[in-house]
């Protein structure tokens, strides 16, 4: 096992560094002068000087490049245009609280959607089934803004059961548990969606195969033919799809941050946005992307888990 | 897909209208595009006549959707935000389509260096949440019509790519690529007019859920704010006024956000629809 963590984890680093590579170019090469963009096209050309030597666009681009890539190494992501803060202390002290959320939609996508797949698949074209693939359909087609602000009327203006700005005081587990409620929810129901439906048709697929079959031909009980050998099957496509769908969470964790007033990467990118601080942006794409593919090392390593096959090949 | 033309065009026409999902789904589609069209004429109010009197009405019958905080008709607002959000996932998806399916069946076809760099290109830009990156582009190009269909055409080219280049793959592989060959085809003859047809169905299916996905990013980057200035109309736009209204006006939010929704459990249903009746094998 130790071995299959070490070789997963070396395959990353060429990867890691292609994509602090496309940063790095995405912010630089694209058209028009960051400096009109920040400072607005009637600023004096003395104060763009002034800016672009701040930002160390003035050096020649591989200089920009060694520069960059050396700060990140270190772990230092720049200093905010607007705050003059260091980055990685301002991603760091939010970023608990994106983990956070993430994880509860994890658990709630899996809690429901799971179970939910599995009884779609027993008991095909039967009511769980028609439940579920209609609720797959909601899930899959709502916007995270769209389903959190349907969320917020109806259980924070109008039910007034969770508060409408979700964020807590420090020290308090349970008005941070209730806080986490609403959020977790409309980021998991999209969970709920792409887990039911690979768990629903994993299940059809494994629920025809012999190996079932000879389990029922020897009497055992259904739930130990549908948990112990069915579904155990089916964990592999789950866990990708977990994976996979790691990134869109990521990305709809911001629009929940932003609906339900949660501090968090999200509300840090729209600061960013506002303010036109362009450091704070890279920053955070540097940070999301790498979380993107921290996300995929632990779904290998999850694979050499849940099935035995993934370590020895 | 295996079956020659002939056979395989009206079991699927068969297998596609016994769904009602999927017509239900282009109804659903439809509808808007028809509306989107006819805003000139369906919409009751000028969206961008603002007046003080009528400020925050709740709905009735001179304003269905009732009106937003300048006193401006939403469902006139509505109808004409859905020719930007259609408008733009349509061209943006069209866009993407397009030129990731050409790099995906150059480098499937030929394979070799340009394959891998390809690959390699593609698994990188997929690294990063597909809102990020969109967010990130349409941020540094700044906010107008033009750079949201080029942010979101960018974020769904490496999709198509990967798509089309798998699919060519297992095509280049076949006898008629090479009774192609032996009868002198150019490469571009056989990549084009032969291999393309026949992979044409898996990416029309998926083309459908991604227009969903544009239109769904479009609508996001409004709601940010990142979208095309005000005053013109954007459901994502309208959604944000009403969310910074909420506890005054939820109708604001309702409507425009029923319409998003529409559009997407439409476009939803037609993907899900054509891939299980171009996919008899995957259908539930």
């Amino acid at each position: 096992m130790l071995r299959f963590v070490i070789k997963r984890l070396l395959t990353a680093i060429p990867t890691l560094w292609a994509v602090l590579t496309t940063v790095f170019i995405l912010v630089r090469v694209v058209p028009g002068d960051p400096t009109i963009a920040i400072l607005g096209d009637q600023a004096s050309e003395a104060a763009r000087a002034e800016l672009r030597d701040k930002l160390g666009l003035a050096k020649p681009i591989l200089a920009q490049y060694v520069d960059f890539m050396s700060q990140i190494v270190q772990g230092d992501l720049g200093r905010s245009l607007s705050t003059n803060r260091p980055i990685t202390d301002d991603v760091l002290a939010v970023l608990p609280y994106t983990i956070e959320l993430t994880l509860a939609s994890l658990l709630v996508g899996t809690v429901i959607g799971v179970p939910l797949g599995v009884l779609a698949a027993e008991k095909r074209d039967g009511f769980a089934d028609w439940f579920a693939r209609l609720f797959s359909l909601a899930g899959v087609s709502f916007p995270a803004f769209v389903s959190g602000i349907l969320l917020l009327i109806a259980f924070a203006v109008e039910l007034r059961w969770f508060p409408v700005i979700s964020t807590s005081k420090p020290g308090d587990p349970w008005g941070r548990f209730v806080a986490l409620v609403l959020p977790s929810l409309n980021l998991g129901l999209l969970m709920v969606a792409y887990v039911t439906r690979v768990t629903r048709s994993g299940m059809l697929k494994a629920l025809g195969e012999d190996y079932v079959r000879t389990a029922r031909a020897k009497g055992l009980p259904h739930r130990i033919v549908v948990w112990r050998h069915a579904f155990r099957n089916v964990l592999v496509p789950v866990v990708t799809v977990v994976g996979l769908y790691l990134g869109v969470l990521i990305g709809n964790a911001v629009l929940t941050e932003i609906v339900f007033n949660r501090p968090g990467i999200g509300k840090l990118i729209v600061t960013a946005l506002n303010q036109r601080d362009y450091s704070l942006l890279q920053g955070l794409m540097v940070v999301s992307a790498f979380a993107i593919v921290v996300a995929n090392i632990l779904t290998d390593l999850t694979y050499g888990l849940v099935d035995p096959r993934v370590k020895t090949s | 897909m295996s079956t020659s033309a002939a056979e395989f065009r009206p079991s699927v026409l068969k297998r596609a209208l016994r769904s009602g999902g999927l017509l239900f789904g282009i109804a659903l589609v439809v509808v808007m595009i028809v509306a989107a069209i006819a805003a000139p004429w369906l919409a009751p109010h000028d969206p961008n006549a603002q007046d003080v009197l009528l400020v925050l009405t709740p709905p009735d019958a001179a304003h269905l959707f009732g009106t937003d905080a300048f006193g401006r008709d939403v469902l006139s607002r509505v109808l004409w935000g859905a020719r930007i959000s259609l408008y733009v996932g349509f061209v943006s998806t069209l866009a993407g389509v397009i030129i990731g399916t050409a790099i995906g069946v150059v480098a499937g076809y030929y394979g070799g260096i340009v394959d891998r760099l390809v690959v390699a290109a593609t698994d990188v830009l997929l690294s990063f949440p597909q809102l990020i990156m969109g967010l990130l582009l349409v941020a540094v190009l700044g906010a107008s019509l033009g750079n949201l269909i080029i942010a979101i055409a960018v974020t769904a080219i490496p999709a198509f790519v990967r798509l089309a280049r798998g699919s060519t793959l297992t095509m280049r592989e076949r006898d008629f690529v090479d009774a192609c060959r032996t009868l002198g085809f150019s490469d571009l003859r056989i990549m084009f007019l032969h291999v393309l047809p026949n992979i044409l169905d898996e990416i029309v299916v998926m083309a459908s859920l991604w227009l969903a996905s544009a239109i769904r990013t479009e609508a996001t980057l409004a709601f940010i704010g990142l979208s095309v200035p005000p005053p013109t109309a954007t459901w994502g736009g309208i959604v944000r006024e009403g969310f910074d209204n909420l506890l005054d006006a939820p109708w604001m939010s309702i409507f425009p956000s029923l319409a998003i929704l529409a559009v997407m459990i439409g476009l939803n249903l037609v993907g899900d629809g054509l891939r299980d009746a171009t996919d008899p094998k995957g259908a539930p």
